[in-house]
């Protein structure tokens, strides 16, 4: 269920814009089912990191409160078309992923 | 046994390391941050709690940061938020929703070339105003926006 990701990284006028979508339930640990009454335990991501050509760009740490399959966009300046990209993210389960795309 | 206490060692001696670091005021406790997640601000139900956790109870309002965010929001499950820092060597955005039993939404950290930019999605479980937190060196600022919400974000 939880691990994909879909990046879009596209460089106009020498910013490259990164967008990127999540897919994780982002449980906050305070919801109950509906059918069982009982909480259904927090599962979110925790730690983000991003890397242009291995080269660290963005580090997020985040709550539950970040929305569910979330969306991170940020903006790179001085990267160019073809430079590599990788995003990994960690749960508080311990869960990880990561993924690749290419500055088109 | 032995591997336990090998384990302990190396631990104590990794975090002595950092202390040290800290001592020598190589790093400032800002940078650390991202690299150790501060649990205690995440876990932390009081706005002014969060604040000084991330040592900007002081912080001084600024006009330039921009946040875009709906004034009226339908689902509190999905607010999107976006924020642009026109502070020169702004370095870290912090995201909180104050009304949230948890206000700590996100902290981020900019480096190499990224620009203090940030676009997300959040969840709201009431109106709240949101409140941006923007490291730039030794200076904190901060910009607040608020949000109407009809449907909260926390229930079910």
């Amino acid at each position: 269920m939880s691990g994909a990701m879909k990046i879009r990284a596209r460089m106009k006028d020498g910013i490259t814009d990164v967008a990127v979508l999540m897919m994780h339930p982002m449980e906050t640990g305070q919801r109950k089912d509906p059918r069982t009454g009982q909480t259904i335990p927090a599962h979110f991501i925790q730690k983000v990191t991003a890397a242009v050509n291995e080269k660290q760009v963005l580090v997020a740490q985040w709550g539950a409160a970040v929305s569910k399959n979330p969306l991170l966009g940020f903006r790179v300046e001085g990267a160019t078309a073809g430079d590599k990209l990788v995003i990994t993210w960690e749960d508080n389960l311990g869960e990880k992923s990561r993924a690749e795309a290419t500055i088109a | 046994m032995n591997k336990l206490r090998r384990l302990l060692l190396k631990s104590g001696g990794a975090s002595g390391a950092v202390a040290i670091v800290l001592a020598a005021g190589l790093l400032r406790p800002s940078q650390v941050f991202a690299l150790e997640r501060n649990i205690n601000a995440f876990e932390s139900k009081s706005v002014a709690d969060v604040l000084k956790l991330l040592g900007a109870a002081d912080a001084a309002a600024s006009q330039d940061i921009m946040i875009k965010a709906p004034e009226m929001a339908d689902n509190g499950m999905v607010v999107p938020i976006e924020v642009t820092s026109r502070i020169p060597g702004a370095t870290s955005i912090t995201l909180l929703a104050e009304k949230n039993p948890f206000p700590l939404v996100a902290h981020t950290e900019f480096s190499g070339g990224a620009a203090a930019y940030l676009n997300t999605r959040i969840k709201l479980s009431q109106s709240s105003p949101i409140t941006v937190v923007v490291t730039a060196g030794d200076r904190k600022y901060v910009a607040s926006t608020e949000v109407k919400v009809t449907i909260g974000g926390c229930g079910g």
